[in-house]
């Protein structure tokens, strides 16, 4: 006992509250996406009960389930898991990182470089896939330093002139992927369509190797560099003073970031808003007791899942995922210029 | 906390800015140990500067500065962050943090890889918030506490880092004075108590002379006057520094000098050399 056991306590006890209220919504989150696939593996033409589903996934021969499930409905659960996770915590990083929602990998135009190099392989090239892939990941990372590069001035770095220049860069690569979408061969535009946007429709295993490794490495890094991104947080000055690197760490969580973004995109195209919403709803949600980037992570990927289940099957025609996320995207991005504007940050 | 340990904090002929653009000029200075130093100078003058320089968030550009004898860029960053603090003006104010976890956030440079809070991380957050009286704002968000509240808060998360030396840029400013005192009290008894060495830039100077022990006054990026407050509070050297014709008389409650702008209305007759000190 000393004469701060009594604060200690005091603190012991604020910081489990709030800790555990992050900790339940995390989970319930967890929850809510293990639901949500097992709804996209059972949910189609053909309704396959969970012990089917299971069956099938074992590799079991389940007459027309292991055909349905482990071919079409696996991969396109897996993409929407993956992409959802990578958009949201590579979304998250950079809205923490910048401190401004708006400076987001949607708004920013690094999604939208990556679609422009992907159209233009497919539609002047005549490319592969996996020539498509790659180009459509260099050109996100060329984006993004691009925007970098372009938002200083002298050696000052600007956030609010990174988002104009990054909102310039979008529609900039939006009119050229329309161009392109003019002069392009009838038959070359429905695989042009999808980076457009963005879709989960005829994803196969094999598109998914890259994806997975870039999830399974780079968000339990940027996870692991939450506290460092915390840190930043408080500012620059303040972050620098408390002993953190912050250049380096700004440089690892921005490259891990955007690679998360652009790989995730080479897969299943922009889809709309959804590294943009993630952040702000799992802040909201887990409170501020703990890092929001895990989180942020499963919000993307119960807003993918839930928007692709929507758009397969709640209308007589099928509309491809990111027509959904947008559709729920849009009123957020409004609702959010207005809010900044109001208290000045813009 | 344990007794601070005097160090050297030395700066020799640096000079040092933003951009390229050169604000400090040919600097030399020691920073006295255990003792509390306040910067003066006009608006612009480098004050703030010199704070981030010497506390090595800006690099000089030429010069070097010491701690104890060794360059302060190549002590790694975090064994630094231990003995070097510094408050910023205006440190960005997360939303949604409890004040138990911002100043916790002091605890950085002292915790692990993965950051878990050990026992000394918990008590030296209980004694930082203790000693700045917010322990009952633990549970609070800081976006949503006054001015003078969230000040005690950030001087606490300053303290938490546990270092000997701590550098304040212009902690009272945006207050009222009765909070400008109360921080400055409690400044003081940080200083008294446990011998830190406290270095902040002050706007009021005649608090600014009630408080320091030693003081440095600039104008235009240089030194030009350090010593006692009664050695650097004078007629001339406030006219230098501020162009301000004064009357410098004794604070009748410290007896330290204390500074009457003259102006060109309301003086009562021309005011002698007498009245200063």
């Amino acid at each position: 006992m000393n004469q701060y056991s009594k604060t200690v306590t005091v603190i012991k006890k604020v910081r489990s509250m709030r800790k555990r209220r992050g900790y339940l919504a995390a989970g319930i989150l967890a929850a809510l996406v293990l639901a949500l696939c097992c709804a996209m593996l059972m949910l189609g033409s053909t309704i396959y009960p969970v012990k089917d589903v299971i069956r099938a996934l074992l590799g079991e021969q389940v007459q027309g389930a292991s055909f349905a499930v482990g071919t079409i409905r696996l991969p396109r659960m897996l993409a929407g898991l993956l992409a959802g996770l990578a958009f949201g915590i590579g979304g998250a990083v950079f809205q923490t990182m910048l401190r401004n929602p708006l400076a987001n990998p949607n708004v920013i135009g690094i999604t939208a470089g990556s679609s422009a190099a992907a159209v233009f392989c497919i539609v002047i090239l005549h490319a592969g896939r996996s020539v498509v892939t790659l180009a459509a990941i260099a050109a996100g990372l060329a984006a993004a330093l691009f925007i970098y590069l372009l938002s200083f001035r002298g050696k000052s770095f600007s956030i609010g002139r990174m988002i104009i220049v990054g909102i310039a860069i979008q529609a900039v690569c939006h009119s050229v992927i329309l161009y392109m979408m003019l002069i392009a061969r009838v038959s070359d535009i429905p695989a042009a369509l999808r980076w457009l946007e963005g879709s989960l429709n005829g994803v196969q295993m094999a598109d998914l190797r890259l994806l997975s490794i870039a999830v399974l490495v780079l968000a339990p890094a940027a996870i692991f560099m939450s506290r460092h991104l915390a840190m930043l947080e408080l500012g620059d000055q303040a972050a620098a003073s408390l002993g953190v690197h912050i250049d380096r760490t700004r440089i690892v969580l921005i490259v891990s970031a955007v690679i998360l973004v652009a790989v995730a995109t080479s897969v299943t195209g922009p889809i709309a808003a959804v590294a943009f919403l993630s952040g702000p709803i799992a802040k909201r949600l887990v409170g501020g007791g703990m890092s929001a980037i895990l989180p942020a992570g499963l919000v993307g990927a119960s807003l993918v899942l839930t928007a692709d289940l929507i758009g397969q099957f709640a209308f007589p025609v099928r509309y491809p995922v990111g027509i959904i996320t947008g559709i729920i995207g849009a009123p957020y991005l409004i609702y959010l210029l207005i809010r900044l504007n109001r208290r000045g940050e813009l | 906390m344990a007794m601070a340990p005097a160090h050297t904090l030395a700066a020799d002929r640096i000079a040092a800015g933003y951009d390229g653009r050169v604000i400090l000029q040919d600097i030399s200075l020691e920073i006295p140990g255990n003792k509390i130093s306040v910067i003066i100078g006009s608006n612009a003058c480098g004050k703030s500067t010199l704070l981030k320089t010497l506390a090595r968030l800006i690099k000089p550009v030429s010069g070097t500065i010491t701690l104890d004898g060794r360059p302060i860029h190549s002590i790694p960053s975090k064994q630094l962050a231990r003995i070097v603090g510094l408050l910023p003006q205006s440190p960005i104010v997360p939303e949604g943090i409890s004040v138990a976890d911002l100043v916790g956030r002091g605890r950085f440079p002292h915790q692990k890889l993965f950051g878990g809070w050990s026992k000394k991380d918990y008590e030296a957050v209980a004694e930082a918030m203790d000693m700045m009286n917010i322990t009952e704002l633990a549970n609070a968000n800081i976006d949503e506490l006054s001015g003078g509240q969230r000040q005690r808060v950030w001087i606490a998360m300053a303290l938490a880092q546990q270092t000997d030396i701590l550098f304040l840029d212009e902690p009272t400013t945006f207050l009222d004075i009765t909070y400008q005192v109360e921080i400055l009290d409690l400044l003081t008894d940080l200083n008294r108590t446990f011998g830190k060495t406290i270095v902040m830039v002050l706007h009021d100077i005649n608090l600014a002379a009630r408080y320091a022990d030693y003081m440095f006054a600039m104008k235009n990026g240089r030194l030009v006057a350090q010593g006692t407050p009664s050695q650097v509070i004078t007629r001339e050297i406030v006219k230098e520094v501020f162009g301000l014709e004064c009357a410098v008389i004794t604070d009748p409650v410290s007896a330290s000098p204390s500074v009457v702008p003259i102006g060109r209305h309301h003086a009562l007759h021309p005011v002698s050399t007498a009245m200063t000190p």
